[in-house]
């Protein structure tokens, strides 16, 4: 087991990806792709499920890549933790794929890229030299670059697949950066080596900034963000839910191997950066969402706002475990660690349910949706799941991890720190804020796009997806509530993760009764979701038959009240728009200079009135757009350096040949 | 037999907060009547109320959904949980360990998620302003609760409520800046999450100004029977909050005698009592606000929270 049985998983979906460039016109080829994909990632799963539970570290040398160096690979519990993470993930999608994956226009834009996806982010996971890590990490950008290029037609997947491949090499630049100051002046590559070799404090900080750009930009980190909303919602949906639910974890999990793995012992103020970058993702994200209508976008931004809640626990760990607060550090890794789990179980299921809405009513504009609870039943029930998952809601499983979180956050004063001591608080005061927005944002999302009536033809023709979909989604709702009532059991087995780099777990949830969580000891705090499921249940049970006994039991249908005046046009409802415009006031006017323009049209006229909203994205207009600007300025400046004379050239030559001599000499 | 001490007192508690919640809202009710100097209904009303919605047939729009059916069952239950793991005559709550004080108000949130997709689910241009206009209320008052919970956790080192109270009832030491802080905090944020005035007008009837009435505009018989008195429970659940954690006294410890409980019994009516009537004085003698000063009002607890909160962080003896 271990490492032996893992790799030929990841060459097989090798292979596959092969073998899908001669499949994918064929039609059997969907079939045989996401067939195959399913099996191999449920076995990549169970293998990284046993690994993590067994707590064992297997690792393999193999002769490739550098001929000096060779190809080194490890499963230690980390890994394992983030593989059950990935192939969880890999697993729903190419079930969802089995079905959805059948309206695909040009299959063959797909299906090859699909398996090479999944293969390099399995083998970012076991890479244990930088070589194999860079490689691997390109394999899977690029294979989701080309993903996100499967509708090519249309300009803005061009355009989200450019400023992607721009980003992802720019981060990519960051930790090759990143990995040459941690090989040193002996460049040993092997991550053995690396972990032996302790960076002086500058090269460490220096490797900690460099992995937040290249990591962060990966995961979505404000203000790297600005690819994730476009690139993610461009791909087919079950690679949406790839890159979202799962693409983003091994970012996070490149952040937890270099920093807490290989680049020594953290400094103090590591933890304030990245608590800093993480509390701001996860309210610019959320508040991105609630201002965005298109459906799959704002599950995009929601992801940002996640990531933001991981960062939060991974800096809190970083802060703690630079004081030498094992069990608190032990404590914030987990709910990180719980919260990467649980965001990719739920922002999967999310999209899903978006691919479901795309495949039935062709929009994902959610003003053009409404009323589909009635036309998609079960896309609907397990979309409710998710968006109540989301919004951090007991006793499903966002909730624990959040919880955890805030848990950590209360186990702060202990800092020692003034900085984090002030700045702790304010962060979770910013997770608060981020959690009530996310509650928001899903009920504008369910509400406007499920409930109401229908705003289009096309929503009003939906009809329900077929059954593979159908059992992806209802097997992601269904994860949602079993981690939501026994967190316990995740939060033990990533205990191995926390006993190989803090030396200190959580106390075994296992033997706390009724299986509850108590991250401390049972004065301080517990959760218990399963009793507050079953509580939730037994009181809307009871009710239920009470009122049945007691009341009267006739129901009529009538057309709705509305206060004696409903309008049948459904462009009378409330819109998604509609609904975010009390929020947009309050924060949109100050971090997006939102405002509503109304134009009245001149008495006398029939003309319709217009309301437009402008919004505008700091981040895009103060930090890229200069940037761009500043590029192309050069760039331009440069360019007569193309229209030279031959005269000019040899001068040129001359003059550098001589420059570099006298750099020589001196 | 603690075990089963405990139970009853936790069925007990159970049964107390249904029983009492319709009173306070009564109470409430008659005391702003008599400030007004109108007779008011009588205090039972509510109960009255409720019995009369439960006989009476239940109308559902033609598009409601089985959400919109589900959902006043749903916010009751989420409710009534929440307010059976708030300590309200004893801390010995035997499943009070099962959710603190942060879960007690996800709990809460959930309960309003629900309302707030109920009020789409007709698709009325009336439930989406309540709908839309609660979750602009909840994403600044949630964050102050949040902020709040901090703070107590902080002085208490717990953020179970039982453990809380228990550590409060032995502080000798005078008043709290922090504890003061959380008060206020909690007040403004209690009459937000209930819908009082200045925030909302629980009997207004004018349907721009609603939010919460708006929500539920769709619901009538039964339905609105469990939501109506889902309300209630929400604002017992706040009365006892405030009880619970800044005027603990009186709150029978875990294994009193028969005692102890009438003790715990009878200071917590008067707990109630106290609070309905400064809550009826309150919102007679101020206006509502519109609604775009509402965040600002709530923004006002956030900080008031947060600052709690740092003053706990940077130093211990606040």
């Amino acid at each position: 087991m271990g490492i032996a049985t893992t790799l030929p998983c990841i060459a097989g979906l090798l292979a596959l990806s092969v073998a899908a460039i001669a499949l994918a016109r064929s039609r059997a080829g969907t079939w045989i792709v996401y067939g195959v994909s399913l099996i191999l990632s449920a076995a990549l799963l169970v293998q990284g499920a046993q690994a993590l539970l067994s707590g064992a570290e297997t690792s393999l040398v193999l002769p490739l890549g550098l001929p000096w160096a060779g190809a080194h690979f490890l499963i230690d519990p980390l890994a394992a933790a983030f593989q059950v993470i990935v192939n969880l993930g890999a697993a729903g999608a190419s079930l969802y794929a089995l079905g959805y994956g059948r309206h695909e226009k040009e299959p063959w834009r797909v299906l090859p890229f699909f398996p090479l996806f999944l293969a390099g982010m399995n083998l970012v996971l076991v890479a244990d030299d930088a070589f194999t890590f860079l490689v691997s990490w390109e394999f899977m950008s690029l294979a989701s670059w080309a993903l996100v290029l499967a509708h090519h037609r249309d300009p803005e997947n061009r355009r989200a697949a450019f400023i992607y491949i721009v980003m992802a090499s720019a981060g990519t630049l960051a930790l090759l950066l990143a990995f040459s100051l941690l090989a040193g002046e002996q460049g040993n590559y092997a991550f053995n080596f690396i972990r032996i070799a302790t960076p002086g404090p500058v090269t460490a900080s220096a490797v900690l900034l460099l992995v937040l750009i290249g990591a962060g930009s990966k995961a979505g980190l404000v203000p790297l963000h600005v690819w994730l909303p476009l690139a993610h919602p461009a791909a087919p949906s079950h690679v949406s839910a790839l890159m979202s639910g799962v693409m983003t974890k091994v970012a996070v999990y490149a952040f937890i191997r270099i920093i807490f793995d290989l680049d020594g012992l953290p400094e103090p103020w590591w933890g304030l950066v990245v608590l800093t970058a993480g509390a701001a993702s996860a309210v610019w994200g959320v508040l991105s969402a609630l201002m965005e209508s298109d459906l799959k976008r704002v599950l995009a931004y929601s992801t940002i706002e996640n990531i933001g809640f991981i960062f939060v626990g991974l800096g809190l760990a970083l802060a703690f475990h630079a004081n030498g607060l094992a069990t608190a550090a032990a404590l914030a890794l987990v709910a990180a660690l719980l919260h990467a789990f649980n965001h990719a179980i739920m922002k999967s299921l999310l999209f899903f349910g978006a691919g479901a809405v795309l495949t039935a009513t062709g929009e994902r504009n959610m003003e053009h949706m409404g009323g589909l609870i009635h036309r998609m039943p079960v896309t609907a029930a397990a979309v409710l799941t998710g968006c109540a998952a989301l919004s951090a809601l007991p006793p499903l499983n966002g909730f624990a991890s959040e919880w955890l979180t805030l848990q950590a956050i209360l186990l702060s004063p202990q800092l020692p720190q003034w900085g984090l001591k002030i700045l702790v608080p304010a962060c979770g005061a910013m997770l608060a804020l981020a959690a009530a927005l996310a509650a928001a944002c899903f009920i504008r999302v369910f509400g406007v796009s499920f409930l109401g009536r229908p705003r289009t033809a096309n929503a009003e023709g939906a009809r329900e997806v077929d059954a593979w979909p159908q059992a992806a989604l209802a097997a992601f709702a269904f994860l949602c509530v079993a981690f939501g009532a026994f967190p316990g059991f995740a939060t033990d087995a990533l205990s191995a993760v926390t006993l190989e780099f803090l030396d200190v777990r959580l106390p075994p949830q296992a033997d706390v009764p009724w299986l509850a969580l108590v991250p401390i000891s049972a004065e301080r705090s517990s959760y218990d979701g399963f009793l507050i499921l079953v509580f939730i249940a037994t009181s809307a049970s009871l009710a239920a038959l009470v009122v049945w006994l007691l009341g009267s039991r006739a129901t009529r249908r009538a057309p709705a009240w509305d206060c004696g005046f409903p309008d049948s046009n459904p462009a009378t409802q409330y819109s998604a728009s509609s609904f975010a415009q009390p929020l947009r006031r309050v924060f949109g006017t100050t971090v997006f200079q939102a405002h509503d323009r109304v134009v009245m049209p001149p008495p006398g006229s029939t003309a319709p009135a217009r309301i437009t909203v402008e919004i505008r994205d700091p981040v895009w207009d103060y930090f890229y757009a200069p940037l761009a600007g500043g590029i192309s300025f050069v760039a331009e400046r440069l360019n007569t350096l193309q229209f030279l004379t031959i005269r000019s050239y040899l001068t040129l030559v001359f003059l550098t040949l001589v420059i570099l001599l006298l750099v020589v000499a001196l | 037999m603690t075990l089963l001490r405990d139970l009853a007192v936790q069925s007990v508690q159970m049964a107390l907060v249904l029983l009492l919640a319709p009173l306070l809202t009564g109470l409430v009710r008659k005391v702003k009547a008599r400030l007004l100097r109108r007779v008011g209904p009588p205090l039972i009303q509510p109960y009255r109320d409720f019995r009369r919605l439960l006989g009476k047939e239940s109308i559902v729009a033609t598009n409601g959904s089985w959400l919109f059916c589900a959902v006043p069952y749903l916010v009751f239950a989420l409710t009534w949980v929440a307010a059976a793991l708030v300590p309200t005559f004893a801390t010995g709550l035997l499943f009070s360990w099962s959710g603190d004080l942060i879960a007690i108000v996800a709990l809460l949130g959930s309960g309003r998620f629900f309302l707030a997709l109920a009020g789409m689910d007709i698709g009325t241009s009336f439930g989406g302003i309540g709908s839309s206009r609660e979750a602009m209320i909840a994403s600044l008052a949630e964050p102050a609760m949040i902020m709040i919970v901090f703070s107590l956790a902080l002085v208490a080192g717990s953020t179970q409520l039982s453990a809380m109270a228990v550590y409060l009832l032995s502080l000798q030491e005078g008043l709290r800046v922090t504890l003061a802080m959380a008060l206020f905090a909690l007040i403004m944020v209690a009459i937000a999450e209930n819908g009082r005035i200045p925030v909302d007008n629980p009997a207004t009837h004018l349907e721009l100004t609603m939010v919460h009435e708006a929500m539920v505009l769709e619901y009538s018989g039964r339905p609105l029977a469990l939501i109506e008195l889902a309300a209630s429970l929400k604002l017992l659940l706040y009365a006892s909050l405030i009880g619970c954690v800044f005027v603990p006294w009186g709150l029978a410890p875990p294994n009193s005698d028969l005692r102890g409980y009438a003790i715990g019994l009878l200071s917590y009516v008067g707990k109630l009592a106290v609070c309905g009537i400064a809550l009826a004085a309150f919102e007679t003698s101020i206006a509502k606000m519109r609604v775009f000063r509402v965040p600002a009002f709530l923004g006002a607890a956030l900080m008031l929270g947060l600052l709690g909160t740092l003053l706990r962080f940077v130093s211990g003896s606040f």
